[in-house]
């Protein structure tokens, strides 16, 4: 990419991080909050990092903006007054001080560092072997399976942590439905939802399957799948289901315990989350489906919140 | 086959059948204290110098596990406290009336699974990244079961935790972009004095400060400890705060003792001073139960800190490194102890304060008969493993003239003895309170258990010291003879 691409960026996301901060209103705010998270996609595109990109957009913008829209929401039902009150000086000073003081320390320690191709060459000498292409899904699949496995868990934790906010007479009804109220958006975002989650489940399949071999999977695929659900509720074509549904701890457990269980079946090979020579590909593939499964039901109802009494108004 | 990974896939296996179970997921510890006791004694009885890369890939890429005297007793520790712990929350975290499901009695299984398998995992592995996600699963359930008490506290916790977590996640990627290693025993021979790793191990030792709750960084800890559920509470105390301490353990004297300077040290170990006699005077001032001994985790934690300049100095293992182990194992089975015993003594008396203890130790003996007992260890009171570990960091900090140490040692020990003498003052006041028979044996016993193992192990002190120097990693290298005079 060019250089004045490179400037003008840097400028659009300095302009949108100062202009979120600086938002005394909230929704404002909020949005350039997202437009700072897909500018700060563009900038890891520039830098060739794909994966790190659609992650970027797709969690930093995407989920967490959505997720600030509900939380704005959900304190101005509680009748909250959400413009901050005004700082005293000194404290402002104080911290632009410590802050500049920190990222001074922290860029100088960064610059100091003599660029290096890393584990690049490692990683390229033995992807080969794993009959897949993508260097990023074979470091979170193979080379550190076990990272990524922990890491699954630590998901599917935060939901029960979630869940277990719930207040004592709301379990196991289900969250509060996002659907619209107003008649006249109703249609439009029915219509939307009904249209954006099939076309959101052959995404999150083509995103596994590309995966392999080009920038994509689980974790994109589970985040897309995420946004379709989440539309498709708004629009009234899916409910959330209860928290004591079956099917639906099924769903969730899927992609863990598929994972969980391939690697235990590597013991009887040789060892934990070991493959066995040929089938790399297969086990990746079939790991990556069901945990794309379970990320995308597990971050929507992240964003759903805690379940709420049946009569409640969420 | 190994237990390395095991002791981390089966908790796991755990969580995913208690959430697959519905109402019935509590009664999966019947099956997963024998599965983890088996697990454990297989860990302890590994051949010395066990370890291995996960999946067969090798360093600088994969994932090493290894079984040192550290993660061996650590393991062990944790083993005991979380099935005792468990049992005793079986009968608090159950389903409703009519056998369906709570919030907080389904949560806290998966969650309990989830804690346990992550402090497994945190005292395993040698990978600074892996480190990182093990920290994330103890401090996630961690804060849902603070949550479980109290929300203003919990948020608070998560905000502080979450801080801590970026901050040692920032340490880890100058580290990885500095080295192309994450792997503690790679840095360990490569380690060079230049700002990026100063920069790293500085961050990295402020974040995980936080996690391990060390003055002044302690402030999250007292009111969510307190405010949690008794069962919670006692995790949190025991096991949690242990997670972040190991994990600061491998930084400084595994990792890289090479380039840490001796002010560095010095600096830790008047911060566990500070803490020492901060949290203990703090102890001192509250008037309710679960407040007194939450703020003795902020002492007793100083003294971990406190022994960092002694290990340092000291020329290799025994001594000083013993001491510190076994305090944060003694710590571990003696403070889950006493939250087990003081939520059942509040329950009891349906009160928060220390005078609503009045005449407790009539109505129920054996559960303040346990806190009592507890209260012996973490005083350092002999026989206990409390006093082992202490007289282990008092001889050491005798023998290298570190006097202030030594005198912090002592008056910390006084000071104990005053605030945990408070509420048993409360308890053995007055003799008009009938005697009444225990109505949960199991719960009774749970506290009692742990607090007799937290006395009685100051018998098998030899073998706990022989544990520590266990190989592969036996602890800090021994020093050049110059540094020890």
């Amino acid at each position: 990419m060019t250089l004045a691409f490179d400037l003008i960026l840097c400028l659009m996301i300095i302009g949108t991080a100062a202009s979120a901060l600086l938002m005394r209103n909230a929704l404002a705010a909020i949005v350039f909050f997202i437009v700072f998270g897909n500018l700060l996609g563009l900038a890891w595109l520039a830098m060739d990092a794909v994966n790190v990109a659609m992650a970027e957009i797709a969690i930093g913008a995407g989920v967490t903006g959505v997720l600030l829209i509900l939380a704005r929401q959900r304190l101005m039902a509680l009748g909250d007054d959400l413009v901050c009150d005004e700082m005293p000086g000194w404290l402002r000073a104080g911290a632009l001080v410590a802050c500049a003081g920190f990222a001074a320390l922290v860029g100088a320690a960064v610059l100091s560092v003599a660029p290096s191709d890393d584990l690049g060459g490692p990683i390229a000498a033995l992807m080969p072997s794993l009959g897949i292409e993508n260097p990023v899904t074979g470091v979170l699949l193979a080379f550190r399976a076990y990272d990524t496995l922990l890491e699954t868990f630590v998901l599917l934790g935060a939901l029960v942590a979630v869940w277990s906010l719930a207040p004592g007479t709301a379990w196991p009804h289900p969250p509060a439905t996002l659907a619209l109220t107003e008649r006249e958006g109703h249609g439009v975002a029915a219509a939307f939802g009904r249209l954006l989650l099939p076309l959101a489940l052959v995404m999150a399949a083509y995103l596994v399957w590309t995966g392999s071999d080009l920038p994509g999977g689980a974790f994109q695929a589970g985040t897309v799948l995420a946004g379709g659900l989440i539309i498709a509720v708004i629009g009234g074509a899916v409910l959330w289901p209860r928290g004591d549904n079956r099917l639906l701890r099924v769903a969730l457990v899927l992609g863990p315990a598929v994972f969980l269980t391939i690697g235990l079946a590597g013991i009887a090979l040789g060892r934990f989350l070991f493959y066995p020579p040929g089938f790399e590909k297969a086990l990746i593939v079939a790991i990556e489906y069901s945990l794309a499964l379970s990320i995308g039901v597990t971050l929507a109802l992240q964003l759903a919140g805690p379940p709420v009494t049946p009569d409640h108004k969420g | 086959m190994s237990p390395l990974d095991l002791l981390v896939a089966a908790p796991l296996a755990f969580m995913i059948a208690a959430l697959l179970s519905g109402p019935w997921g509590r009664w999966w510890l019947l099956a997963a204290i024998p599965v983890m006791a088996g697990l454990t004694v297989w860990l302890l009885l590994l051949p010395e110098g066990s370890g291995h890369v996960v999946g067969g890939w090798t360093l600088p890429l994969g994932v090493q596990l290894r079984a040192d005297g550290v993660a061996q007793l650590m393991v062990a520790a944790t083993a005991v406290c979380a099935a005792i712990v468990g049992l005793y929350a079986l009968h608090e975290f159950a389903p409703g009336a009519d056998r369906s499901e709570t919030a907080h009695g389904f949560a806290f299984w998966p969650l309990f699974y989830l804690l346990w398998g992550g402090a497994n995992a945190g005292f395993l592995t040698t990978d600074l990244f892996n480190l990182y996600i093990a920290l994330e699963m103890v401090s996630l359930a961690a804060v849902a079961m603070a949550a479980m008490g109290s929300l203003r506290a919990a948020l608070r916790y998560f905000v502080i935790a979450l801080v801590g977590s970026l901050a040692y996640l920032l340490g880890v990627a100058l580290l990885f972009s500095n080295y192309a290693t994450v792997d503690l025993t790679l840095l360990a021979e490569m380690a060079r004095p230049d700002l990026a790793t100063k920069t790293a191990l500085a961050v990295m030792t402020a974040g995980l400060l936080i996690k391990a709750a060390v003055f002044p960084l302690h402030g999250w800890l007292p009111p969510a400890h307190a405010a949690a559920p008794a069962p919670a509470s006692a995790l949190l105390s025991a096991i949690v705060v242990k997670v972040g301490f190991v994990i600061l353990l491998r930084l400084w004297f595994e990792a890289f003792p090479a380039i840490i300077a001796p002010a560095g040290l010095e600096l830790l170990g008047w911060l566990g001073a500070l803490a020492v006699l901060y949290g203990s005077v703090q102890a001192i001032r509250q008037d309710t139960l679960k407040a007194l001994v939450a703020y003795s985790t902020v002492a007793q934690i100083g003294y971990l800190l406190l022994a960092f300049p002694l290990v340092a100095t000291a020329a290799g293992t025994g001594g000083a490194w013993a001491g510190m182990t076994i305090h944060a194992t003694a710590h571990m089975l003696a403070k889950a102890a006493m939250f087990l015993a003081a939520g059942l003594m509040l329950k009891a008396v349906n009160g928060h304060h220390l005078k609503d203890l009045h005449g407790l130790a009539r109505a129920m003996p054996l559960t303040v008969a346990a806190f009592g007992l507890a209260a012996v260890s973490l005083m350092g009171l002999p026989p206990s493993a409390g006093f082992l570990a202490k007289f282990l960091l008092l001889e050491a900090a005798v023998e290298q003239g570190a006097v202030f140490a030594a005198a912090v040692l002592l008056v910390g020990g006084l000071l104990a003895a005053v605030y945990l003498f408070k509420p048993l003052a409360w308890a053995f006041a007055g003799s008009d309170t009938p005697v009444v028979v225990a109505k949960a044996p199991l719960r009774t016993a749970a506290p009692l258990a742990l607090a007799l193992l937290a006395v009685s192990l100051g018998f098998a002190g030899q073998a706990m010291v022989d544990i520590t120097a266990g190989s592969p990693w036996a602890g800090p290298p021994a020093t050049e003879a110059e540094d020890v005079q």
